[in-house]
Order: C-alpha cells, then sequence, then structure tokens
C-alpha cells in the first residue's frame, strides 16, 4: 500500500535526496503520519543487485553526472571530472558507506570557541551541542544498530585490522579497537550478520550494513503516507511573492518535465547538489540563488582531511577479507594544539582490490616504483585518515555555467585547498601511520593521497546568527520558513568523525521538529 | 571481429617461419599478425600497422611492468585502440615515440633493447595527452582484467562463496 500524491496535492512535504538524511527523514515523517513525496534522482537497487566488482559497482551506483573542479587539491588534477565519490540510487550513499559510526566530541560543537582564532578558517560553533544531541545519537545508534553501543557487540577483527592493532598498541596507542559500525554482529533488524565479504563500498548483498535503501525507505512506504519516486531529478524549488516554497520541479523517468506541490522542502542532495539546486533555483526575489541572504550557500565546503597509509609486509595479510572498515585508533582524535595543528583525526583500517588500488594508490604514477608496491598487494595493509578540516569560505561549490547537464543546467564546480591546519594535520597522520606499520615490521610504506570526496561537508552550515550560515539549529533556512536543509551541508564543522551518524540523528531530530510544527499548524 | 587468437590457428614452427621482424615482447608476422616469440599469443590487427601494436604493446609493458603478467594481458589492455576511432591517434602518437627513439640513437622504439633505455624515452614524453592516454587506459585497461587478478594475490567477488567469515577473514599468524 504505497502511497500515490497527487502533483497538486499541497499537503505534503517534498524531500529531495533519499540518503543518509533524506532517507531517514522520509522514513521518520512517515511514521508520525505526515504525508512525503521523497525524489530520487537515481535508481533503485537492493543487496541482490549489488555487484563484488569495484569498477561494475561503480558503474551501478556512482553519482556520474558531469561535475567541475578547481582549487589545488589533487583530486582536480587526477579525477578533474569527479570530485566525490558518493552514489546516485534510493538510499543514496548509505549503500556505499563503510557504516563508521562515531558521535562528535563534546568539543567539536564549539571548534570556534575551542580552537580560537584561524586564520583564513571561517570556523563558528554549532547552535547546538553535546547534551542536545546526546538523545538523538541515542536514536540513531538504536537505528543503526551500532556495535559497541547499547549491547550490541563488536565486530571480530579481520587482518588488516590485526596488523594495525598490533602496530598501534606497539607505538602505545590506548584506544583501539573494531569500531564503532552500523554493521551487524549479530542477526537484528531483520538483517543478517556480517559475513566478512568485504566489498562493503559496493553496497552490502547481506544487508548487515545499515543502508536507508532497504530500511528506511521500504518501512516508510509500508506506513503508506510516504511515495518514493525514483529517477527524478530536481532542478528547481519554487517560491511565491510570499516568498514562500509552493513546488518543486523535476525531470522524471520518462525525461518530462513535473511540478508537485509542496507544503514544505527539505533538500537533502548531499553537499554538491544541495547547494547547486538552491543557486540554480534563483529568482527575481532571490537573485543570487534561494536561502542565500548570508552569501553562505555553497560556500565553507568541508571534505575531511584525508588521505591513506599503505604498508607492505614480508608476509601475506589479505586485507581485503573481510569488513572494508575493521578497525580504528582514537588516540589522535583529541584537540591537542601541542601537534602543531588544531582538531584532531581517527585511523580507520581500508581495504582497496586491485582495481581500485591501481587507480588510487597513487594517480598518474608509472612505472616500477609504483608496480612493485601493487605486486606486494597480497602482503598490504592499510588504513584511512579521517580528520577535522576548516571550513574556509573560498572552499566552495558554486555553479560552472559554461558546462552544462543533459538538462541544461550549469554543473557544480568544486573548488578545494587546503588550508595549512590541514596540511599540518595529514602530515601528522601519515607519519604516525608509518610509525603503526613499522612498528610490526612493514617493509615499505606509502602515503596515499586523499580519494575523490565521500564525506562532502558544510555548503549550507548551520548557524544561531542568520548572517553567518544558510540554516537554523533545526537545519530550517534562516530566509524562507518552509524551506529545510537535511543532509551533510548543514554542518558547521566537520569534527574527526564519520558524519553518517550525526546525519542520521540530525535528520531524526528535525522530523520530530517538523511533524511537531505541523501538527501545531506553524508549518 | 578482431580477437586474440592465443593457441590456436598456427603452430610454433608455422609462426615463427612467418616471422619477418621482431620486438622485445612480440614478434611483428608478415601477414598483420604479431605473436608471442614462444606462440603464447597471437593477434591480428585490423587497423594498426602490426609494428605499431608491438611497439604499444612494449610501451604498456615498460608503463607499468609486472614481471609476471603475461604479455597477451598486455595485449588484451590496448587492443582497444586498435579501431577506426583511435588508430591515427595511436599511429602518430607511436610515430612519436619512435622518432624520439631515433633521436636517442635506435632505430625505433623496440630497438632499445634495454626496459632502462626505454623507461628514459618515456620518461621524456610523460606529460604528452598520447602517453597519458595509454597510461590512464591501462589502469583498467590491466588491473581489471580478472586474469591477472590472481597473480596479485587477489581473490575478487566473494559473497557467492559465502564470503571470508568461514575463510580466513583473521588468519594472519605471523604478526
Amino acid at each position: 500500500m504505497v502511497a500515490k500524491f497527487d502533483l497538486n496535492d499541497d499537503s505534503v512535504v517534498v524531500i529531495v535526496g533519499s540518503g543518509a538524511g533524506g532517507g531517514v527523514l522520509s522514513n521518520e515523517l512517515a511514521q508520525k503520519g505526515v504525508k512525503v513525496v521523497t525524489l530520487e534522482a537515481g535508481g533503485r537497487y537492493l543487496p541482490e543487485d549489488y555487484i563484488n566488482d569495484e569498477w561494475d559497482s561503480f558503474g551501478q551506483l556512482a553519482w556520474l553526472d558531469p561535475r567541475t573542479t578547481s582549487g589545488d587539491w589533487r583530486v582536480a588534477k587526477d579525477f578533474s571530472g569527479l570530485p566525490a565519490w558518493i552514489v546516485k540510487a534510493v538510499g543514496g550513499t548509505t549503500i556505499h558507506w563503510a557504516g563508521a559510526s562515531l558521535r562528535f566530541q563534546e568539543h567539536e560543537w564549539k571548534a570556534a570557541s575551542t580552537y580560537g582564532p584561524v586564520p583564513g578558517a571561517n570556523l563558528l560553533d554549532w547552535p547546538i551541542d553535546s547534551a542536545e544531541m546526546a538523545p538523538w545519537y541515542d536514536k540513531a545508534e538504536e537505528k543503526l544498530g551500532v556495535t559497541r553501543t547499547g549491547d550490541r557487540p563488536g565486530l571480530p577483527g579481520n587482518n588488516n585490522f590485526k596488523v594495525l592493532e598490533k602496530g598501534a598498541k606497539a607505538i602505545g596507542y590506548k584506544e583501539v579497537h573494531t569500531g564503532r559500525m552500523a554493521i551487524n554482529s549479530v542477526e537484528r533488524d531483520d538483517r543478517n550478520s556480517c559475513q566478512q565479504t568485504g566489498f562493503c563500498f559496493q553496497g552490502c548483498k547481506w544487508g548487515a550494513k545499515w543502508s536507508a535503501a532497504y530500511t528506511e525507505i521500504p518501512r516508510g512506504e509500508a506506513t503508506g503516507n510516504l511515495e518514493v519516486r525514483d529517477h527524478c531529478h530536481v532542478t528547481k524549488i519554487n517560491h511565491n511573492d510570499k516568498g514562500q516554497i509552493v513546488s518543486v520541479t523535476y525531470i522524471d523517468k520518462e525525461g518530462k518535465e513535473q511540478t508537485q506541490k509542496a507544503r514544505l522542502v527539505c533538500v537533502a542532495g548531499n553537499t554538491i547538489e544541495s547547494p547547486r539546486l538552491l543557486l540554480n533555483s534563483a529568482s527575481s526575489m532571490f537573485p543570487n540563488g534561494l536561502a542565500n541572504s548570508s552569501g553562505q550557500v555553497g560556500r565553507n565546503y568541508m571534505r575531511h582531511v584525508t588521505g591513506s597509509v599503505y604498508a607492505t609486509f614480508d608476509k601475506p595479510v589479505r586485507m581485503w577479507r573481510g569488513t572494508t572498515m575493521a578497525g580504528i585508533v582514537q588516540d589522535e582524535a583529541r584537540h591537542d594544539p601541542s601537534r602543531g595543528f588544531v582538531g584532531g583525526y581517527e585511523l580507520e583500517t581500508l581495504a582497496l582490490g586491485i582495481p581500485f588500488m591501481a587507480a588510487f594508490l597513487d594517480p598518474g604514477s608509472w612505472g616500477r616504483e609504483f608496480t612493485t608496491a601493487l605486486d606486494s598487494y597480497e602482503n598490504m595493509a592499510g588504513l584511512w585518515i579521517v580528520g577535522e578540516d576548516m571550513p574556509q569560505e573560498t572552499n566552495r561549490v558554486t555553479l560552472n555555467t559554461a558546462v552544462k547537464d543533459k538538462f541544461g543546467l550549469p554543473v557544480p564546480d568544486v573548488h578545494f585547498s587546503d588550508h595549512p591546519n590541514d596540511v599540518a594535520m595529514r602530515k601528522h597522520a601519515y607519519a604516525q601511520g608509518r610509525k603503526i606499520y613499522e612498528a610490526v615490521g612493514a617493509t615499505r610504506v606509502l602515503p596515499t593521497p586523499p580519494y575523490p570526496s565521500t564525506h562532502n561537508l558544510g555548503t549550507n552550515r548551520m548557524s544561531e546568527d542568520p548572517r553567518l550560515g544558510v540554516v537554523n539549529k533545526w537545519g530550517q533556512t534562516h530566509d524562507i520558513s518552509n524551506l529545510f536543509i537535511s543532509d551533510g551541508s548543514q554542518f558547521t564543522t566537520g569534527a574527526a568523525e564519520n558524519p553518517t551518524l550525526t546525519i542520521v540523528a540530525l535528520a531524526i531530530r528535525q522530523a520530530d521538529h517538523i511533524a511537531s510544527e505541523i501538527e501545531k499548524g506553524a508549518l | 571481429m578482431t580477437q586474440t587468437i592465443a593457441r590456436q590457428g598456427m603452430t610454433r614452427r608455422q609462426l615463427l617461419s612467418r616471422t619477418v621482424a621482431a620486438g622485445a615482447a612480440a614478434m611483428v608476422l608478415g601477414t598483420g599478425f604479431i605473436a608471442a616469440p614462444d606462440a603464447a599469443w597471437a593477434y591480428e590487427t585490423t587497423k594498426l600497422k602490426p609494428e605499431t601494436f608491438a611497439t604499444l604493446v612494449q610501451m604498456a609493458r615498460d608503463i607499468y611492468p609486472h614481471d609476471r603478467i603475461p604479455t597477451e594481458n598486455y595485449v588484451e589492455a590496448v587492443k582497444g585502440y586498435d579501431s577506426d576511432d583511435a588508430a591515427a591517434e595511436i599511429e602518430a602518437g607511436i610515430a612519436a615515440l619512435d622518432a624520439a627513439a631515433q633521436g636517442a640513437g635506435f632505430a625505433n622504439y623496440l630497438d632499445a633493447g634495454w626496459e632502462a633505455d626505454r623507461v628514459k624515452l618515456l620518461r621524456g614524453m610523460e606529460q604528452s595527452a598520447f602517453f597519458q592516454k595509454i597510461r590512464g587506459g591501462l589502469v583498467t585497461g590491466l588491473y581489471n582484467q580478472k586474469a591477472v587478478w590472481p597473480l596479485f594475490g587477489y581473490e575478487g567477488e566473494s559473497f557467492s562463496k559465502g564470503g571470508y567469515i568461514n575463510r580466513g577473514f583473521d588468519d594472519i599468524n605471523w604478526l
């Protein structure tokens, strides 16, 4: 009894996007009796459709619409048309994510006041804090079934983790474990337990990893209050002469332009598409784009300080076996400026198959320096750095009017350059990663540059002061009361943690707020 | 349709008897075929000159040299360039490579018998669009061949085998 709503039904909430933000919001609102139409640009893929093959899966799931890049980040040179490695599908990037589910640390909600002035950084405290978010994190961890929270046991460690753990402990790290993961360590919530298959990035064929694609979406649809329209790409959000949102325009599965009326619109198209949609919706009343009186729409693009360290040994590791992100070192996540930078970083295991290792180990490199590293693939262990990067106004998503997508709309240009704090943090993290692996006998250690972004944050940031950000503490835009942002683009700062758990917690909290405001007649 | 005719059609003796030119990794046969010196594989070009294709194969190996990967996998990786769309660009690119080799005192690229000499020639042109096209194409053309994965120890798809939960996800024994 999946709902079907009329295009002229202006009582519905329209949600753009169905990932960690939009997918969770869709289900949460539907469960509360709110009528929802969710418009998703991608198609529907379920565990039986996912492919244990890196490039084939990439072709199936990745968001490959044209995009451009600029700035001095290496991605702009090596992957100029692919700033981000994210998913275009019902369920969004929750199909691809590795499952790491970490709460922000208390001080990370207050980056500006904790870190003090950082030249060139556009730091700001969030208008919410750790105490405010604690109950919503509880709900999010329960929803995702996060291991090592509640009564849920941790996952067993694979070979890649064991190498990391031994090396990390050898150099004195204490907070080393198999992570807090949205991957079932035991059967739970009608989903399998982890079978250590690998290919977490390609969609979990066991459904052991939480994804909105096979939890939130079907459960929301089962209420009869949610209609998800796939292959529907929203091109414009429309307002009336009072500046209130009235509808969205989209291109449907058949390529026909449609307009869906709405009581309010929640944008959750990821940190690149969400500001793009607001900017592409510019009108005579809002010539700089919707909700952009602050000028902050598209700015403060963050992607985390990332990078990988791969190490080879004289004996096999076979890191690809089992959970991709199989464990974590958290000792460096603290804020400790004596290290030469503000904020902190996590170290998490990561494994790539041979096809992606060849593409990402050292893009553009060739010759024996490169191929001898791959020759030791079987003996390789690896980790990924996830650290807090500095928001900078000049790191931003803009419209590239010189390049149009298939609908004739300007594509997003993603401009990014590292802040000196980012550079210092990455250098420190590379060195610590090297020490970890050398402590267990690595014969060679290689620093790998950041991959196309999987964590995309900050381009519609949350602020107390309407002049400094795009949305208030509910994700409601400062300028337009019936326009909300529901994805990672609301992040005021990025913290050191993988963002999905926080996106989910914010979406659950936002759904609660919207439903109660609707009930009160305020929305 | 163009295809690798590995281990079929001709005996080693027949292949060798038809050889008119030899490269480091491949022999060019007068009929439009190129083949491995030991006849492990052979390939019939349709759009590229066989000498050009043999040079391209050697170039591929010199860019991503893996001593345990047989040449037929490099052939597989670049045979898509033996097409109407790509032929002109490839002929021009290989001609430039041969010209660079001549500038260094060799008859052509394949005449530079030592890898170190060939790599030096490639370093001199690594910023060119042609080099980058070949290198970029190899990243998927070579490493996404399932046939080469076992040479790296990589096991590929695992879902159909039940994952690794009972097949060694935590079997490391030397730590």
